[in-house]
């Protein structure tokens, strides 16, 4: 049973400002996820390991092969998929947590957590008091749950990230660095929550650079410098 | 009857408009669906503003068509619907926010009178009702209550365009264009209305075709993007998709530069 199911995946940027200079990314990615499963994408800076999980998570089109998302009845291949059916995806059953948070202008940091339940369909008040939850397992402190995250330092800006990407519970959950920039106890509270995760069921893909924290929660660890494409 | 999901609200097909022998836009064709919030980017001139004008049908297209999916679940062709079912779609089912508050407003009646109109053309009669309504409306788009009997001639840029959303957004429109909604407003003053445009289109689930020159006001507000150049579509895709991983190279033009914060 593979939940995420990528086979001869590859990705080249066309600079056309550049003069169209061509820029390989990668070529031939192919691995599988299933549910409970955390794989790790490995390898040096620049491999494109982001470029992979954005092309999963759809913010990078796929320019060859095929990324597959096989949940329920629902069967899409994000290389050929429709917009709408990407957004579709991404409410049903993709989780992301990226490296920076865009923060929106205004919007308190309790109610940025709260959205993606909110689209889901979840009243507005159970979403808040699920998503304050969240954050005090995280260590953010309730004066700042209604502040905009805009003026948090890096680490608190991560954390609510990782409540955003964690709380609404997708099958499939994408981890760019998400203990970059965390310290020793926080590191240990999402090592925690990913262990809960994966328990549950869902396939995580996850970019780490932290051994300790990569030993203790990847199944697979895959070497994406094998599929970095020759310039 | 029920009504497939999988149906469009609006579909553009081949939509061409020329001015003469200066063309407009040429040759557009997409769809949008209820909760999907579609923005048109390019420069000026690009053909933006003409195309939006055609979806809303203020303009005949010189070719093509768009249908619309009327509330008895009907798919109508636009440029087939009689005056005065333009006029219901335009007092009832679409809303429409100009960039210029001045020309969706009444300057010289009140905000109140200005919210509650749309409701009186709607059939409303219970004074106590409309006013209330208005009320709440002017608390949703955070203007005090207190300033329900003023004309807009003596609010701000941020409150008259906040007002105008409020009178186009009171009777529950299904689709709202809108015309570079925060153009000419202070940076703050955008950030504010953006912030709110957001939260009303979230919970309402509004559809809506946004016209702007704006990358950030695209990246915040749309699912979906459009990008127009000499009268033509050149690319279109998810919003994110098109920003972080643009392919045509007018589009990597515009990406490459937005100045950085």
């Amino acid at each position: 049973m593979t939940v995420l199911d990528i086979r001869n995946a590859g990705k080249t940027f066309t600079m056309h400002l550049q003069g169209g200079l061509r820029l390989p990314v990668v070529q031939g990615v192919s691995f599988r996820v299933m549910p409970g499963e955390c794989v790790v994408l490995a390898g040096p800076s620049g491999c494109g390991k982001s470029s992979i999980l954005k092309m999963i998570y759809g913010s990078y089109r796929c320019g060859e092969g095929h990324i597959v998302v096989d949940h329920g009845d629902v069967r899409v291949d994000l290389a050929r998929a429709e917009p709408r059916e990407i957004l579709a995806l991404r409410r049903s059953a993709i989780g992301y947590v990226s490296q920076f948070l865009r923060a929106v202008p205004r919007v308190a940091a309790i109610d940025v957590v709260a959205e993606p339940l909110v689209s889901d369909g979840v009243s507005r008040s159970e979403a808040r008091e699920r998503a304050g939850a969240f954050l005090a397992r995280l260590n953010i402190a309730p004066r700042l749950w209604d502040l905009p995250p805009a003026t948090f330092s890096g680490g608190e800006q991560q954390r609510i990230n990782i409540a955003r990407g964690f709380l609404p519970e997708r099958p499939i959950l994408l981890l760019d660095e998400p203990t970059a920039s965390l310290d020793a106890a926080n590191r240990n509270v999402v090592v925690d929550l990913i262990h809960a995760r994966k328990s549950a069921g869902t396939a995580i893909v996850a970019i780490v650079h932290d051994d300790e924290v990569r030993d203790s929660i990847a199944d697979t660890v895959i070497d994406i410098a094998q599929f970095t494409a020759a310039a | 009857m029920t009504i497939s999901r999988e149906e469009p609200l609006l579909a553009a097909e081949g939509l061409t408009r020329w001015y003469g022998r200066q063309l407009g836009c040429r040759d557009v064709s997409f769809s949008i669906y209820e909760g999907e919030v579609l923005a048109i980017v390019g420069e000026s001139g690009s053909g933006k503003s003409t195309l939006l004008q055609l979806l809303s049908a203020q303009l005949e297209p010189s070719e093509g068509h768009v249908r619309y999916r009327m509330r008895d679940g009907v798919t109508r062709d636009l440029g087939l619907l009689g005056e005065a079912e333009r006029r219901f779609l335009f007092r009832t089912d679409w809303g429409y926010v100009h960039q210029d508050a001045a020309q969706g407003l009444r300057m010289s009646v009140s905000a109140g009178a200005n919210v509650g109109e749309r409701l009186m053309a709607n059939g409303w009669r219970h004074y106590g009702r409309i006013r209330a309504t208005a009320e709440t409306w002017l608390d949703r788009v955070e203007i005090d209550r207190g300033r329900i009997d003023d004309t807009p001639r003596t609010y701000s840029g941020g409150m008259r365009q906040r007002l105008q959303i409020a009178r186009n957004l009171v009777t529950e429109p299904r689709l709202v264009f809108m015309d570079e909604p925060t153009g000419g407003l202070d940076v703050s003053v955008q950030a504010r209305l953006l912030d709110l445009l957001r939260g009303l289109v979230t919970d309402l689930g509004l559809a809506a075709i946004v016209v702007t020159h704006d990358l950030a006001v695209a990246r915040l507000l749309s699912h979906r993007i459009m990008v127009m150049k000499g009268g033509q579509v050149i690319e279109t895709g998810l919003t994110d998709q098109v920003l972080d991983d643009p392919q045509e190279p007018y589009t990597q033009l515009l990406v490459a530069s937005i100045l950085p914060a």
